[in-house]
């Protein structure tokens, strides 16, 4: 697992990443009310808008760890975004993408350096 | 502003202590949620009895000659015919009508008034106050006092335990009394829709207070978020959203803090305006929404009508945790704002169907009676 300084989490299987929210990133939010996933097909790139996270208090945006196209939105979450704090490193993903740039993959944050940074917050 | 210029109130280091994640809020570093997080502090709000720091509120009082009388020249209600022991809700207005700040007036003793008004305005507040009644009347900062707000169910069993005369109050009576061994004011009131109490006591014994109620199973500490989310659902405005300086009380949906007998007089800042809003001259009135589909609809989301054309915004939303979906308030024209009109609410670019319901969203649950 690869982690982002805007605590998403990158898993790659083949070419296609599965990103979420770290359990940090979900503490930090409290509890999660709504989730708005993007639809397959989507083409994203690093940095860019990815999702929307809400929690009772606010919304805050999900920003694509990786370049390249949605082929899966967890729909799951629509009618259950409470898992995107029961499970928010597994069960609640937001969404899969093709890579395009898979080298921005080896460039971002392994555990150890994620925790590291965390520390410093 | 830095977080080393943010003041903090005498329960500054129990927030801490509890795990509070703390927030710049009028000035003042407050307790956003501990450690429950916002959603388990509202619901247990609304079952049990949430126990609030509030002390960032200005608390002042008015005294002179006939202070109700010069009060009267900038609120609207009507303060002279405001029984001993009684506190009422008004709001200071500018010579345009709008409001300057939302704010509770009591007579709780014989030493004049008792004002509470909100934390970001106070400064601004008592400046305006101070220069209306110069020579007639004064405004004293109580500085030195904190305030704490028990609110739910079972506040008034738990309070009753340490405050007997607490039990025999009703609905926005106030009192200046001893209590918990020193003088309190207590008014059965709050921003929350339930029953319950607010506690103004000496800064130095707001600790020891707040930890005796604490320590009552059936309390629990609540921060500001659930705060906002429970006078949501409770259809109660907030100063700095829903309410501003162009906002007036008629069109905010506060007709009740204008008074009858200041109605006929007229003798208030901002009382033509009023006039011509009560005769019916209205552009845009408050509206309570019910989000059917989506994401909640926030602050500064846009209201549309069925055919997708804006016509008001929203002023405060978000997801209302004991009816299970997002609700909001804001301001459209009135030809809007009958309960069951259907409309939209644009959320980043989406529309999402919403409709007109009654205030509050969730029923209060205030004891007018005993």
């Amino acid at each position: 697992m690869r982690f982002t300084k805007d605590h998403e989490w990158v898993v790659v299987q083949g070419d296609v990443a599965t990103v979420g929210i770290t359990a940090y990133a979900a503490e930090q939010l409290g509890d999660v009310v709504f989730v708005e996933v993007p639809e397959a097909g989507k083409t994203v790139k690093q940095g860019e808008n990815l999702a929307v996270v809400e929690s009772v208090k606010a919304a805050s945006d999900v920003y694509a760890p990786v370049s390249g196209e949605v082929v899966e939105g967890n729909a799951e979450l629509g009618d259950a975004p409470e898992t995107v704090n029961a499970l928010p490193e597994s069960g609640g993903w937001f969404a899969k993408i093709k890579l395009s740039n898979p080298a921005e993959v080896d460039a971002l944050m392994d555990r150890d350096a994620y925790e590291a940074f965390l520390a410093t917050l | 502003m830095s977080d080393q210029d943010l003041k903090k109130t005498p329960l500054f280091d129990a927030h801490v202590a509890a795990g509070a994640r703390m927030v710049p809020f009028a000035g003042y570093s407050m307790p956003v949620q501990y450690k429950d997080g916002v959603l388990k502090e509202h619901l247990w709000t609304r079952e049990h009895a949430g126990l609030f720091d509030v002390s960032h509120m200005g608390q002042a009082r008015i005294r002179g000659e006939n202070p109700a009388k010069s009060f009267e020249k900038v609120v609207s209600a009507d303060y002279q015919g405001l029984k001993a022991g009684k506190q009422r809700y008004g709001v200071l207005l500018n010579a345009e009508g709008g409001i300057i700040d939302d704010l509770m007036t009591a007579r709780p003793d014989d030493d004049g008034l008792f004002v509470v008004v909100n934390g970001a305005c106070k400064d601004n507040d008592y400046e305006i106050i101070a220069d209306v009644l110069a020579g007639e009347a004064t405004v004293t900062r109580l500085e030195d006092r904190a305030l704490l707000a028990l609110q739910g169910p079972e506040a008034a069993a738990v309070l009753a335990a340490h405050v007997p005369q607490a039990a025999q109050m009703v609905f926005m009576d106030t009192k200046a009394l001893t209590a918990f061994g020193v003088d309190a004011i207590i008014s059965r009131s709050g921003y929350t829709g339930e029953d319950g109490y607010e506690i103004s006591v000496p800064a130095d014994a707001a600790e020891r207070v707040w930890n005796t109620l604490l320590a009552d199973e059936r309390v629990k500490p609540i921060g500001l978020g659930a705060r906002d989310s429970l006078r949501l659902e409770a259809g109660l405005p907030l100063y700095g959203h829903d309410l501003d300086e162009t906002v007036s009380p008629i069109e905010a949906g506060l007709n009740f803090a204008v008074g009858k007998s200041r109605r006929e007089a007229g003798d208030y800042l901002g009382a033509a305006r009023i006039a011509k809003e009560l005769a019916g001259e209205l552009s845009r009135v408050r509206v309570n929404l019910k989000v059917l589909e989506g994401a909640p609809a926030r602050e500064g989301a846009e209201i549309a009508d069925e055919a997708g054309n804006v016509i008001g915004k929203v002023t405060s939303g978000g997801f209302a945790p004991s009816l299970g979906f997002p609700i909001a308030i804001g301001f459209a024209p009135p030809a809007f704002a009958a309960v069951g009109t259907k409309l939209k609410v644009i959320v980043r670019g989406k529309q999402a169907a919403a409709e007109v319901v009654a205030s509050p969203f969730v029923p209060n649950r205030y004891v007018r009676k005993l």
